[in-house]
């Protein structure tokens, strides 16, 4: 079983590496996207009466128009093939840690390298929705497929751990809800960071930039989408992260190691995730500040959560069990 | 997302004596420490400031680290401590960020909240005078008289759960006004009021909570008292005293450990008898990940592992026997620990204690010792117990003011050679029930072990508290996240008047009444053209 798992992921990495060959060359042979061209027509700006809501100025505000006849081209029937190699991925990733949870007989995340898998295939899963549900972000599974291939390698290369057991510290049934949740929340989080880093640079092109991040942005969908899709997927993960890490994590440590909180490395990088993507939320509902400064506050986020998935378990040593890499 | 920087300005201040620049000058603070900026920027500090307490080791965390740092960096481990690098979490700087912060919410939300608190008790605003500019708007034509049509609207959008406001204007012009998504504000609100109480609570906890650690072997002479003389070290908050603790007592009559083929621990549970208040003694269970609950205290398992019994018999044929927990240095259970008989050798004639003759073992014990006598255990069950022990007799150096470890001992007295090595380099190995016969004739036997547990007792009084504040404020926090605020107008006239509403003449059939909607989001909310277009669609069919 541990063997099949491995080998499932090992397929999977390469399936999500063929969709992200599809992916590329889709975006570099297709068409520019619908939403793409609908950007360019800035809606007139919409008179608010009374205390309305405020629409920043920095960017374009632009309705999605209904998708013009559609013309096939190969860009897009490559786009197509993209997303179904897409699911195949997602299906092995699946099995991966399927197979991963009943060679160990427990959940599929006890150790830096299981977690990492399963973060890693929420994100995959849920971009997947992204674009079952709206095909006009298809353009960015070039980034997400990318980011997903880089991290599965980076778990496979750092931090692989043969299968074992569970210590007796893990055993409890907050085992799965703290991690389980911390995984949804982690996984939306890191997949949100692709919308937003995107967003930045479309909002760069529009704003008539040319070099190099910036000519990306040529494809990718309009920026106020691009944006929209970054907040709603922040917004979903924030109580979820919150939860998981501050909530039902102190409950179990309290039972546990006898307090709820005791700024083990591993808390105080959630509690520092948390205060950024906080100051994310804010800023987006703040209306002088700027929707790109509030994006960028996301994307320190993303490093943060990036420090939580590798950082703290090589650099630092806790009382976090299952962070000892391999 | 609400506009959060309009707040309401704040008092204005009594009678203005310009001149006044201090009370200017706090003003102008305070509006600016309850900005928004100010909050992210604050929270942004908080961040960066709570990471050098992952980067060093902190007392609090674990102390001994901190030992290890100033040993391997001697140079910048002082100018860490001044800086409150080892107790980042209790440093001023770290606190004055978090107490700025918490200052800045209150001064945010205190506002907030009156201003809420108002809108909740007034009517929504009539509507603007063209609704025809409002972001979602719609014109429809119903039969029957304005006042009805209007009563019937208002119906229809209080069954959505719209609050609601009919109001008759000039000419028998009648306007609903419609408002929905208070819970979005209220849930933030709560959200920041529960971050408010969690804090204070933490801060109470610390104030009044207290803990302590403690080795329990087992066996029924061996049990303890909650006094602060029975620990091993323990902190006490600032408000607690020790005559405050409350009154119980433990005895571990059993543990039982099981464990993987590889040696991983599966199981661990530890039997009790507890005394409460000098009541009756019961039996409880509790293991990792469960501990035992008290009135007035919680105590967790952190670890186990064994301490041998043995039994030394002096040169007079006086034997004392000690049980010394050992403490374990790896997963398999190698532990080291020390036996010291400072009590001996006492000649019955004199019945003075000779200092050059007291006793001290130190080694290793290993429950399962592998066949290839290496001096580490390969497995942490007692499967082939055996310890490695070596012997030392002269002044232990007990009586000397100098705390030690009671794990290991006393260096300075070897060194000094006031305490002998008696027995050879090698460590003499002892089976369970073997005794070892000295140099001298004295004897030591290895009588067998009994288990201990590692515990910690704890007490935060806040705890529950907290966890309703922090649940309180997630459902706050889902509420504000997943909330919308918007409104919704509808203006209703006769139909025959013409007002400047520019409908081709087609679109109005004759009588009847003429509907104007509008629609208005507050927040962010994409999906709010269609329930707008929902909206008017049952109120055109006048089903509502
Ligand atoms: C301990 C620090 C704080 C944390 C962790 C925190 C957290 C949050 C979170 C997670 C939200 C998101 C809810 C939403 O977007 O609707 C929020 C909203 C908000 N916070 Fe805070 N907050 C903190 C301090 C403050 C302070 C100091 C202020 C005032 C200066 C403030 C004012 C607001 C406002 C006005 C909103 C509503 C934004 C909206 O309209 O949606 N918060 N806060």
């Amino acid at each position: 079983m541990a063997e099949l798992s491995n080998q499932l992921m090992a397929a999977a990495v390469l399936t999500y590496l063929v969709a992200m060959v599809c992916y590329a060359g889709e975006y570099a042979f297709g068409r520019r996207s619908r939403v793409g061209r609908a950007a360019l027509r800035p809606v007139e700006a919409k008179l608010l009466v009374g205390a309305g809501a405020p629409v920043p100025d920095d960017i374009v505000v632009t309705e999605e128009s209904s998708p013009p006849p559609v013309r096939r081209d190969r860009g897009e029937l490559v786009g197509k093939i993209a997303v179904g190699f897409n699911v195949i991925a997602v299906l092995l990733h699946l099995g991966g840690l399927v197979t991963r949870g009943i060679a160990a007989d427990r959940m599929p995340w006890g150790n830096m390298y299981e977690y990492i898998l399963a973060t890693t295939f929420i994100a995959s899963a849920v971009w997947l929705g992204i674009v079952l549900a709206r095909p006009a972000v298809r353009h960015l599974g070039l980034f997400a497929s990318l980011a997903l291939v880089v991290m599965l390698g980076a778990a496979s290369l750092i931090a692989y751990t043969p299968v074992g057991p569970l210590v007796p510290a893990l055993k409890s049934y907050w085992f799965i809800i703290h991690v389980s949740t911390i995984i949804i929340g982690t996984g939306i989080f890191l997949i949100g960071a692709v919308p937003a880093a995107m967003f930045l640079i479309r909002n760069g092109y529009d704003q008539g930039k040319r070099r190099f991040p910036y000519t990306l942005g040529k494809r990718v969908p309009a920026a106020a989408t691009l944006e929209r899709l970054t907040f709603r997927l922040h917004a979903f993960a924030f109580p979820l992260f919150t939860f998981g890490a501050l909530i039902a994590g102190p409950i179990w440590a309290e039972a546990s190691w006898g307090r709820y909180w005791g700024w083990d490395p591993k808390e105080v990088w959630a509690f520092i995730s948390w205060i950024v993507y906080a100051g994310y939320l804010h800023a987006r509902a703040t209306p002088s500040v700027k929707r790109t400064v509030a994006t960028w506050i996301a994307l320190i986020g993303f490093v943060t959560m990036l420090m939580n998935l590798f950082g703290v378990n090589l650099f630092f040593e806790g009382l976090h069990s299952y962070a000892n890499a391999g | 997302m609400t506009v959060v920087e309009q707040r309401p300005a704040p008092p204005a201040a009594p009678p203005p004596r310009p001149t006044n620049r201090v009370w200017a000058l706090l003003r102008n603070s305070w509006r600016q420490l309850t900005s928004m900026r100010t909050a992210l920027v604050l929270l942004f500090l908080l961040a960066i400031a709570a990471i050098p307490g992952s980067v060093f080791p902190q007392r609090g965390v674990n102390a001994e680290r901190v030992t290890q740092y100033y040993q391997a960096h001697p140079e910048l481990a002082p100018w860490l401590e001044r800086l409150g690098g080892f107790e980042v979490y209790a440093s001023p700087w770290f606190a004055s960020i978090y107490l700025l912060l918490f200052t800045s919410l209150i001064g945010c939300v205190v506002p907030r909240l009156i201003d809420h608190v108002r809108s909740l008790r007034q009517a929504p605003p009539d509507a603007p005078k063209r609704l025809r500019r409002l972001p979602q708007n719609a014109d429809f034509v119903r039969p029957g008289e304005p006042a009805e049509v209007a009563k019937s609207l208002a119906g229809g959008l209080r069954r959505s759960r719209f609050r609601t406001r009919v109001r008759e204007g000039e000419d028998g012009v009648w306007t609903v006004s419609a408002e929905k998504g208070y819970l979005k504000e209220t849930g933030n609100l709560f959200f920041h009021f529960a971050l408010l109480t969690v804090l204070v609570c933490v801060g109470f906890g610390h104030w009044y909570g207290w803990h302590a650690n403690r080795i329990l072997v087992g066996g029924s002479d061996q049990g303890f008292c909650n006094t602060l003389t029975q620990y091993d070290d323990s902190t006490l908050g600032p408000r607690v005293q020790p005559s405050d603790l409350p009154n119980f007592c433990l005895k571990l009559s059993d543990f039982e450990a099981t464990f993987q083929s590889t040696g991983q621990p599966k199981t661990f549970l530890a039997t009790v008898q507890v005394t409460q208040d000098n009541g009756p003694a019961e039996t409880r269970k509790f293991t990792v990940n469960d501990p035992l609950r008290l009135d007035g205290a919680n105590v967790y398992l952190l670890g186990h592992s064994y301490a041998p019994i043995l039994k030394y018999t002096d040169r007079f044929g006086v034997s004392q026997t000690k049980i010394v927990p050992f403490l374990p240095v790896d997963g398999m259970q190698t532990s080291e620990g020390v036996a010291q008989f400072p009590d001996v050798n006492i000649d019955p004639k004199t019945n003075k204690r000779d200092s050059t003759l007291q006793m001290g073992f130190e080694g290793v014990y290993l429950p399962t010792a592998a066949k290839d006598g290496r001096a580490t255990s390969t497995f942490p069950a007692e499967n082939n117990p055996m310890l490695y022990l070596t012997a030392y007799r002269g002044d232990l150096g007990l009586d000397v003011g100098t705390p030690g470890s009671v794990y290991s001992l006393k260096q300075a007295q070897i060194h000094s050679g006031d305490l002998k090595n008696v027995s050879g380099a090698r460590p003499h190995p002892l089976k369970m029930g073997e005794t070892w016969t000295l140099d001298d004739g004295t004897k030591l036997e290895f009588l067998g072990t009994r288990p201990y547990a590692t515990l910690s007792i704890r007490y935060d009084p806040t705890q529950g508290l907290l966890l309703v504040g922090a649940i309180a404020g997630l459902i706050g926090l889902m509420l504000s996240l997943a909330g919308h605020r918007r409104r919704v107008w509808f203006r209703v006239r006769p139909n025959a008047d013409r007002p400047n509403v520019d409908l081709p003449d087609s679109a109005r059939p004759g009588g009847g009444t003429l509907v104007e909607a509008g629609g208005l989001p507050r927040t962010d909310y994409p999906g709010f053209s269609d329930e707008f277009k929902a909206l008017v669609k049952t109120a055109e069919e006048g089903t509502s």
